[in-house]
């Protein structure tokens, strides 16, 4: 071949070409969007064995990150995204999520009663839950001089553990922390309970290693923290690497998270989609993905079939669902939200 | 101050700053030969990264992702980027707004133009993939090979342009045979630079692309990979990007004898 | 005097322009048009004008934060002048043929990837990293300060990744420097600091301001290092600027924030040029 540059421009026009051919032939998957290591590493291939489906597995970070693309491209490339409740509050009341047709979903049966009447979508009319669970103290037992067992311990910590400590960085989950322990609700629009909580949260930044919302078990393990706000099962994955990591959910109580499984309405494959959360809310793939990601998943004949060890190991895998609805659900708060936001741009850029 | 003194002070600055720019990355490299992966201990010499990294399938798709990006961006860049520069510098008249607009996309914070293409392509109902990211680092890249030919074209001696003319030359002839065989190592290093960056660009990259796996680049991959901790393949990755590094420059610098690229 | 009088430049510059039209002009224009109308309960975007999206960037949290980053990116920029001007000083000092293969090394980490670089400060100064396992080695047994996730690794992170620009940037006028002025000054009795401060700084001040502006720009609107080296506990423009589009998902408040960015960075780069032209005596062509 001769290398004339006359044909780089022809050249190019062929590769542009080509590329969006594969832009398009990969557009024909179905795009599954959900947080690394959330679901277990089979699943995919398990699902288009099972039901001769192409699906694609695509991952985001944070919930923030998968809303932002979500809204600004009106949910267009993506067909089934998992997040947590108050997002998929969001996506529904901007008209992003698909009106579930139960019909298609048979497995729905297989959840428990109450995880299909959580007070934000009653019958599940969006947003099927996928997991859920707690938000407490995961701390290390063996470098603690005591137990913790409140959030002000996690606050106000004891001179020891004082710059040994991470706080999440997700605005809600962050807040929450004195929400809870100020006895507020989780969910408060109030602005002097904000205020207050804004305070507290500013002087326990003071003795804050960081906020952290992807490493903080991996913080505890090295023993760059000692005591972290943290989600019940990614508390598990620092209990699985050191036993003397322990999980606590403080006296004041936790929130209730939920993290669910939504169809887009701009979904070009809603048939694949349906498929695929049915198949997920089968008893038996959805308990492989409980003991796969060590999450308790809200799928009652999933639940019941859970391997005792596991529970051993983990002891936050043993909490029952009327534990988990004795706590508040995380909700949008709607208007509140600019105010949230602000709150933790004030919290943020405190020294 | 005595020559000896003040050459041993410079030494001193330069073995300083060297020491500051290479020591974090040399830490990486050696990491990447640590078997345990971990930097609090050495538990002897392996190659065993590289394999898991040569076998992470996510990555490879995602370099070569990367590739065709960089190359496809760069080719496109430096074309319209050379022909701005050269009408620019003929123009001579120079007005604020094209000096602006030609500017702006070196200087617009990177979260602003990647949401603002985002959610152009999406009211325009563009069906996001590779080619969106192509598309959004022409537009920086271009900028950048603009400023590298534009400085070369200062020193550039317009006579020879006019004694082509005067010889008979078409104006397309005059570029072709006369401009660009003297701006060659200024397109080339314009070039290089805009290859790099496009390489390295990670939240336009991020916006830009389409929801599969299809469209994931290094820069995303690395990202995701750092967020969750300390991952013993990234030192495999960044000695191979370094190493890359190396050659890709040492052969700008070949091809542009008269100085660095940016220069 | 331009040979070329017909319209030919136009043509040259027409697919690129357009491009720029296409895919900057136009889409910037859209997002910063979002600054005037009303941020929607959920998010979406009321068409109804208003200025209180711009109001709200005065108020005085956000002032505060953008002194704030001002401030970091300012120290940021001024410790990689310092350092890269000494940098690109020493290594115009050194002989001739020397020189091409300093700036080599200099300029070549720059070409590596940004986030692994950063990567690399984590790596070093964690609690339980590389510089706090050497002190123990060494027999330090008491406790470090804590290193990573502050105001100090921020900072370090800036100037390690930006530095070799700007000594690339104050190396090209420092290298051009004639030899002669300096000797001529010498011979007339000037001490070297003299020397330097009277004839050396005011010649490099356009490459000290590119190299400023070029670090301030960066890391003003940065928001990766702070969210990787400072644990997220220090918000940078970029910071604020993301968490409005993708955190409080309140748009119109982004592109508030983001019009205020670019002028901001439009004010310092006027500066920089007039700064340079100064320099330069306003006799060269303008640049």
């Amino acid at each position: 071949m001769k290398s004339d540059p006359s044909t780089l421009i022809p050249s190019l026009a062929a590769l542009c070409a080509t590329l969006g051919l594969a832009g398009a032939a990969a557009a024909e998957d179905l795009v599954i969007s959900n947080w690394d290591g959330y679901m277990a590493p089979d699943a995919v291939d398990s699902f288009n064995e099972a039901t001769g489906n192409s699906a694609e597995l695509v991952l985001h970070g944070t919930n923030e990150e998968i809303m932002g693309k979500l809204i600004a491209s009106k949910g267009a490339g993506y067909d089934v995204v998992f997040v947590s409740s108050p997002f998929a509050e969001i996506l529904h009341k901007m008209g992003l999520a698909e009106e579930l047709d139960h019909a298609k979903l048979p497995n729905i049966a297989n959840l428990y009663e109450a995880a299909t009447q959580l007070p934000h979508d009653p019958g599940n009319t969006f947003s099927v839950p996928y997991a859920w669970g707690t938000t407490g103290l995961c701390y290390r037992s063996d470098l603690l001089a005591e137990a913790p067992d409140s959030w002000w311990d996690l606050l106000t910590p004891a001179e020891a553990v004082a710059g040994k400590t991470t706080m999440l960085a997700t605005d809600r989950w962050l807040l929450a922390a004195a929400q809870l322990a100020e006895g507020y609700s989780v969910n408060t629009t109030d602005e002097a309970e904000l205020a207050k909580v804004k305070e507290d949260l500013i002087a326990a930044k003071k003795t804050l290693l960081a906020y952290d919302d992807t490493t903080f078990y991996a913080k505890l393990v090295s023993g760059e923290a000692e005591l972290v706000q943290a989600w019940d099962g990614w508390c598990n994955y620092g209990i699985a690497e050191n036993a003397d990591i322990k999980y606590v959910v403080p006296k004041e109580g936790s929130d209730l998270w939920v993290d669910e499984m939504l169809i887009l309405k701009a979904s070009e494959h809603k048939e694949a989609a349906y498929a695929f959360v049915n198949w997920m809310l089968d008893a038996g793939n959805h308990r492989w993905a409980a003991e796969n990601i060590l999450y308790k998943v809200p799928n009652e004949a999933a639940m019941e079939g859970l391997d005792p060890a596991l529970i051993e190991q983990y002891p936050n895998m043993g909490m029952s669902a009327e534990d988990l609805l004795g706590y508040e659900l995380l909700m949008d708060v709607g208007e509140a939200q600019r105010a949230y936001a602000k709150t933790v741009s004030e919290i943020k850029a405190a020294n | 101050m005595p020559e000896r003194g003040k050459t041993r002070l410079m030494l001193a600055i330069l073995a300083g700053v060297f020491a500051f720019l290479y020591v974090p990355i040399s830490v990486l490299i050696a990491l990447s030969f640590n078997a345990g992966g971990l930097p609090t201990a050495w538990t002897g010499f392996s190659v065993k990264w590289y394999g898991e990294l040569f076998a992470n399938r996510d990555i490879m798709h995602a370099a070569l992702n990367t590739l065709i990006v960089a190359v496809v961006s760069t080719l496109l860049a430096t074309i319209l980027g050379t022909l701005l520069a050269v009408g620019v510098e003929i123009r001579r008249r120079k007005g604020r707004f094209l000096e602006t607009i030609i500017f702006a996309p070196m200087i617009i914070p990177d979260i602003v133009l990647a949401i603002a293409l985002l959610s152009f392509f999406s009211m325009l109902n563009v069906k996001m993939g590779l080619h969106t990211i192509i598309v959004s680092h022409v537009v920086f890249n271009l900028a950048f090979v603009c400023s590298v030919v534009r400085a070369r074209l200062k020193t550039f001696d317009w006579s020879i342009v006019e004694a082509s003319a005067d010889l008979g030359a078409s104006t397309a002839t005059t570029l072709r045979r006369v401009v660009l065989p003297v701006l060659m190592p200024a397109v080339i290093a314009g070039a290089l630079l805009a290859f790099t960056l496009s390489v390295d660009e990670f939240i336009i990259a991020f916006f830009t692309a389409g929801a599969g796996r299809s469209s994931i680049t290094l820069p995303m991959q690395i990202f995701a990979m750092i967020r969750f901790g300390v991952t013993p393949e990234i030192n495999a990755l960044a000695t191979l990007v370094m190493l890359f590094s190396v050659i890709a420059l040492a052969l700008s610098q070949r091809l542009n004898r008269g100085g660095l690229p940016g220069q | 005097m331009s040979p070329v009088k017909d319209r030919k430049p136009l043509y040259l510059m027409t697919p690129a322009l357009a491009w720029l039209t296409a895919f900057m002009v136009v889409p910037c224009l859209l997002i910063l048009a979002l600054a005037f109308f009303r941020r929607g309960i959920y998010g979406g975007i009321e068409y109804v004008f208003t200025l209180e999206n711009l109001a709200m960037v005065v108020d005085p949290l956000y002032a505060r934060i953008f002194l704030k980053s001002a401030g970091i990116a300012g120290l940021a920029a001024g410790i990689a002048v310092v350092v890269g001007y000494a940098a690109a000083y020493a290594i115009a000092a050194m002989p001739r043929h020397r020189q091409p293969a300093l700036l080599f090394f200099a300029v070549l980490p720059f070409w590596s990837n940004y986030l692994i670089r950063t990567y690399a400060w984590i790596v070093l100064l964690n609690r339980e990293g590389l510089i706090v396992h050497l002190f123990r080695w060494f027999g330090y047994e008491g406790e470090l300060p804590q290193m990573l996730y502050t105001e100090t690794a921020v900072v370090i992170g800036l100037v390690y990744n930006y530095l070799p620009f700007v000594i690339l940037a104050c190396y090209a006028p420092l290298s051009r420097l004639n030899p002669e002025v300096a000797e001529a000054s010498h011979d007339l009795g000037a001490s070297q600091w003299t020397t330097f401060r009277r004839i050396t700084l005011p010649m490099t001040v356009p490459g000290i301001a590119a190299g400023f502006v070029f670090v301030f720009v960066l890391s003003i609107g940065n928001f990766v290092t702070p969210a990787l080296l400072g644990g997220g506990q220090f918000q940078m423009i970029g910071n604020l600027v993301y968490a409005q589009f993708l955190t409080a998902n309140d748009w119109p408040f982004g592109a508030a924030l983001s019009m205020a960015l670019i002028a901001v960075m439009m004010v310092l780069l006027t500066a920089q040029t007039f700064a340079s032209e100064r320099a330069s005596g306003q006799g060269g062509r303008d640049a």
